[in-house]
């Protein structure tokens, strides 16, 4: 009896919250764009019953998802948002891979100091980590005023409003979720490693490539999903920091549903990210436990 | 002797504390205990030995109530225990772990149990005084399990199981944690409590010289069944099985087939070797296959052909020095090898068989136990 | 992997500079006088008096206060019975769907749980307020402690739970005696990370709030998106003194309680 409400109350909560509203989206994805207002076409009368259900299916209609095909701004978001998502995920294992290596190369005693360095800007607030960039980046922002200064540039680069600051957006909030698991798989490996690589004539380099590199690879795919994965959806960083040519579906979603106000339209879209993220997380929850049966 | 020996197993008038009657346990297709039946008396020191694997935890666990037997029936002082929740019985468990409450001082964790039953707060300060007494634990009861050794928490989590005065303790590997030489004197510190308590004990390990050192009677477990279940010098002496003889000690096992002769059978091993002989009360058909178990210890060596009847001729393979004693293994004419130990009663320069000796390996009739094969 | 060389130093040093230093320059330009954020005009700590003084910030914080407190505890409840469900109970009918309904919300995009909670609560005539918001992020911070809770109860030793049944404890007894006080460090880091999303989030509570309960970060948005404000530098480094004072104090103290747990059982001789 115990063990029963120990699973019906949570399990009830999710299907409620989560789980019904998410068939909600499906429903609405499908229904007629014309009645923008609810109740939409078809409404669901159970009160005939299968025959009922039966009509409700059949006035379910893809004509939505059509809809996004005909107009190139929805898959043209979905492409750029990938694009984006892939670029600014290799980006941030360019810078985060260094500090995670240096991390797990630093003296014992610094370890938990580093470790507390990354995962603070965690606990800040994602908005203002994210406001920050554009007094830096904006044409009379910080960094034209020190370019300038120092005579490099005459006259203001403008990065705020453009793709690159979306990079470099993406690439400051997300590095703390690049970082860990890359510096986790590290800081495991045994220092003998290296020095049975260099007993055995590696130089460095070549010891990194070919003992390091390997032992740290699902860090780094653990790191590159956790980056990938929401950035796909972003919001808040194209809008802030992307200027009107940033094509996000996040961004497209949130437009379709506040400012269009076309829920159909919107959910369809809505599903058909999410049908997009599967793939990337299956990916991701495999690598996972591959990992898992691998450590025992 | 005036003091009678503890032996109420033998007594047909004795209530046994504990019964299991055709006690089954099966996960899914597995079947950990496989229809047993037998008894435990009060005040024993029983203990369950086996290798990992052989049912004796499901044994212990089913006793805690932690596990309900798929068949069968488990009665306590003549009371079925199957409806009966694990915090219903009086049973009390030592776990393998210790299981000491972290965030608990050791006083706190010794008066848990009493606690629970609602006891008057003096009634349970008494008690835990005792405990802590007994178990010489005084002066660390304001400490937390991680700021005592191994040995104190093996201590801890002892009192804290006999607390509640239970009818029946039971310990998973009381002492596997400890290294070899306080596991020793921990030994007889278990004995000597439970001696002063007089709780039925119930022991399971996987250490023979644990079991044979604490209990009043040593049950061989195996796939699920109870191989043989008798005092530590019957189970060593009077094994009733290859299985127990192999399990216990070491052995030298000789197959062959038996010859009722006198008070015992004649064993024809080998060709060209001479017949053994054993005396043994089980029967045995002409020309039967036997199994004949010889403790090492039980062999004599020697350079010149004894006087006996059971006398082989070999030559030494490998010496085991081992301080005190020394283990011959003597190879036959046939291959067979036969292990033989001596005292060393002497310095090691004296002693005198080496290498490849020609030696003569010889034991008594009565030596030898003889087994189905 | 213990190599101090200049790769490495210049690496952390490049690496931390570039976390760090918008959120210091952040707070430097929150004590400007001017008007204009990116021109320095002399130290000044008018911004705090203003932003202090004004009442539409101040309910807002009200709101975001009230909202993380209730469903970060909320959330800890139900993610801590998650937890138990997803770790002890086995098998159960429907269990894959309860561990992926657990599992989908922490790599759902924000604006799809957003979009979902808005529609249930339209279809189910619900209106929107501080109410709505809390359920929204109950929902998803419960699945983050779950995680959270369950990586904690995997490495639990049973037979602690099982020595306090064996003790006389009922299974309720068992799990608030032992288990809940040796978990809580995990339930409580459970309980942090809930109220930080709610605090911190802008796109669930857009979609859940009502026309009375704008949470902080909505307040933010609205007035970040119309460019810098010195009022907002001045809330950032409140925000961020918050934070980085509890983090520190925070390790400081898990840190001195390791310290002391080793000094321990050092002299305990194990």
């Amino acid at each position: 009896m115990r063990r029963f409400a120990l699973i019906a109350i949570p399990y009830i909560w999710l299907l409620a919250l989560f789980l019904v509203p998410f068939l909600i989206v499906l429903k609405i994805s499908l229904s007629d764009t014309a009645m923008a207002i609810p109740p939409y076409t078809p409404t669901l009368d159970l009160s005939e019953g299968w025959q009922g259900f039966r009509a409700f299916l059949a006035e379910l209609d893809f004509e939505n998802f059509t809809f996004l095909t005909t107009d190139d701004l929805y898959w043209k978001a979905y492409l750029s948002s990938f694009k984006i998502a892939l670029i600014a995920t290799f980006l941030t294992l360019l810078v985060g891979y260094p500090i995670a290596y240096g991390m797990a190369a630093a003296p014992d005693h610094w370890r938990p100091t580093l470790m507390m360095l990354v995962i603070l800007p965690f606990w800040t607030s994602f908005l203002i980590r994210v406001y920050a960039w554009i007094g830096i980046l904006s044409n009379e922002g910080y960094l034209n005023q020190l370019l300038l200064s120092l005579g490099i540039i005459s006259s203001p680069l403008t990065i705020l409003n453009t793709n690159t600051a979306v990079y470099i957006g993406i690439v400051y909030t997300y590095l703390p979720f690049m970082i860990l698991p890359i510096y986790s798989a590290l800081e495991r490996m045994d220092a003998s490693l290296l020095e049975a690589a260099e007993d055995l004539g590696c130089s460095r380099i070549t010891a990194f490539w070919l003992v390091t590199f390997p032992l740290s690879k699902n860090g780094i795919i653990a790191g590159c999903f956790l980056v990938f994965i929401p950035t796909i959806g972003e919001f808040v960083i194209p809008s802030l920091l992307g200027g009107s040519q940033t094509l996000m579906i996040g961004k497209v979603l949130w437009e379709e549903f506040f400012n269009n106000r076309d829920w159909p339209v919107a959910s369809a879209v809505a599903v058909i990210l999410l049908l997009l993220l599967i793939i990337p997380i299956i990916l991701f929850q495999r690598n996972e436990q591959k990992q898992r049966e691998a450590e025992g | 002797m005036s003091q009678t020996v503890f032996e109420p197993w033998t007594d047909p008038q004795a209530k046994p504390l504990i019964q299991f009657q055709n006690v089954t346990k099966r996960f899914g297709d597995f079947v950990a205990i496989d229809n047993q039946t037998f008894d435990i008396y009060e005040r024993e020191f029983f203990a369950l030995l086996g290798p990992s694997g052989c049912g004796k935890t499901t044994m212990m666990r089913m006793l805690a109530g932690f596990e309900k037997p798929t068949e069968g029936k488990i009665l306590l002082a003549g009371q079925d225990m199957a409806p009966i929740p694990p915090n219903k019985r009086s049973v009390n468990m030592m776990f393998q772990s210790y299981a000491l409450f972290p965030h608990l001082s050791v006083w706190e964790n010794i008066a848990f149990g009493l606690k629970r039953d609602k006891k008057p707060k003096e009634e349970i300060a008494d008690r835990v005084a005792q405990m802590l007494k007994l178990t010489r634990l005084e002066k660390f009861a304001k400490r937390k399990p991680h700021q005592i050794s191994g040995g104190q928490r093996q201590r801890v989590a002892l009192a804290r199981s006999l607390a509640k005065a239970p009818k029946l303790l039971l310990l998973d590997e009381p002492l596997g944690a400890l290294d070899a030489k306080l596991r020793q004197d921990t030994q007889f510190e278990l004995v000597d409590i439970q001696e002063k308590t007089g709780t039925t004990f119930v022991i399971v390990t996987h250490d023979q010289e644990e079991a044979m050192t604490v209990a009043t009677r040593v049950a061989v477990m195996d796939d699920g069944k109870i191989m043989q279940a008798d005092t530590p010098a019957n189970i060593y002496e009077r094994p009733n099985s290859v299985y127990v003889a192999d399990f216990i000690g070491d052995v030298t096992i000789i197959e062959g087939r038996a010859t009722a002769n006198g008070n015992g059978y004649d064993i024809a091993f080998a060709e060209g070797q001479p017949t053994l002989h054993a005396e043994s009360s089980k029967s045995f058909q002409n020309g039967q296959s036997c199994h004949l178990a010889i403790r090492p210890e039980k062999v004599a060596i020697t350079a010149d052909k004894p006087d006996t009847r059971n006398a082989l001729k070999g030559t030494i393979l490998d010496i085991a020095y081992l301080g005190n004693l020394s283990t011959y293994h003597v190879k036959l004419g046939t291959g067979q090898i036969i292990k033989a130990q001596t005292a060393n009663t002497r310095r090691l320069s004296r002693r005198s068989f080496t290498w490849e000796d020609p030696v003569w390996l010889s034991w008594t009739d009565t030596a030898a136990v003889l087994l189905e094969g | 992997m213990r190599r101090v060389t200049w790769f490495n130093v210049t690496s952390l040093t490049l690496g931390f500079a570039f976390l760090y230093l918008p959120m210091i320059i952040l707070i430097i330009y929150s004590f400007n006088a001017g008007k204009l954020v990116t021109v320095w005009a002399g130290f000044s700590t008018k911004w705090y008096g203003e932003l202090l003084s004004n009442q539409s910030f101040l309910d807002a914080a009200w709101v975001t206060l009230k909202v993380a407190v209730l469903s970060s505890t909320i959330a800890t409840v139900l993610g801590t019975m998650a937890a138990l469900v997803l770790v002890r109970s086995g098998r159960f009918s429907g269990r894959t769907l309860f561990s992926g309904m657990i599992y989908a919300p922490l790599v759902m995009p924000e604006v799809i749980t957003g979009l979902s909670l808005l529609l249930l609560f339209i279809g189910l005539n619900i209106d929107r307020g501080v109410m709505t918001i809390v359920l929204a992020h109950t929902t998803f911070s419960m699945c983050f402690v779950s995680v959270v809770v369950s990586s904690r109860l995997v490495s639990f030793d049973q037979s602690l739970e099982e020595a306090a049944l064996d003790l006389g404890c009922s299974q309720m007894q068992a799990f608030f005696l032992v288990t809940l006080p040796i978990i809580a460090p995990a339930v409580i880091s459970g309980w942090l990370l809930a109220f930080t999303l709610s605090l911190d989030d802008l796109v669930i509570a857009s979609f859940t709030a009502g026309p009375s309960s704008t949470t902080l970060p909505i307040k933010i948005w609205s007035s970040i998106r119309l460019g810098l404000s010195p009022e907002i530098n001045a809330l950032s480094t409140l925000m961020i003194g918050v934070v980085t004072v509890g983090v520190i104090t925070a390790s400081l103290i898990s840190k001195r309680s390791s310290m002391k747990r080793l000094a321990d059982e050092r002299a305990a001789g194990t």
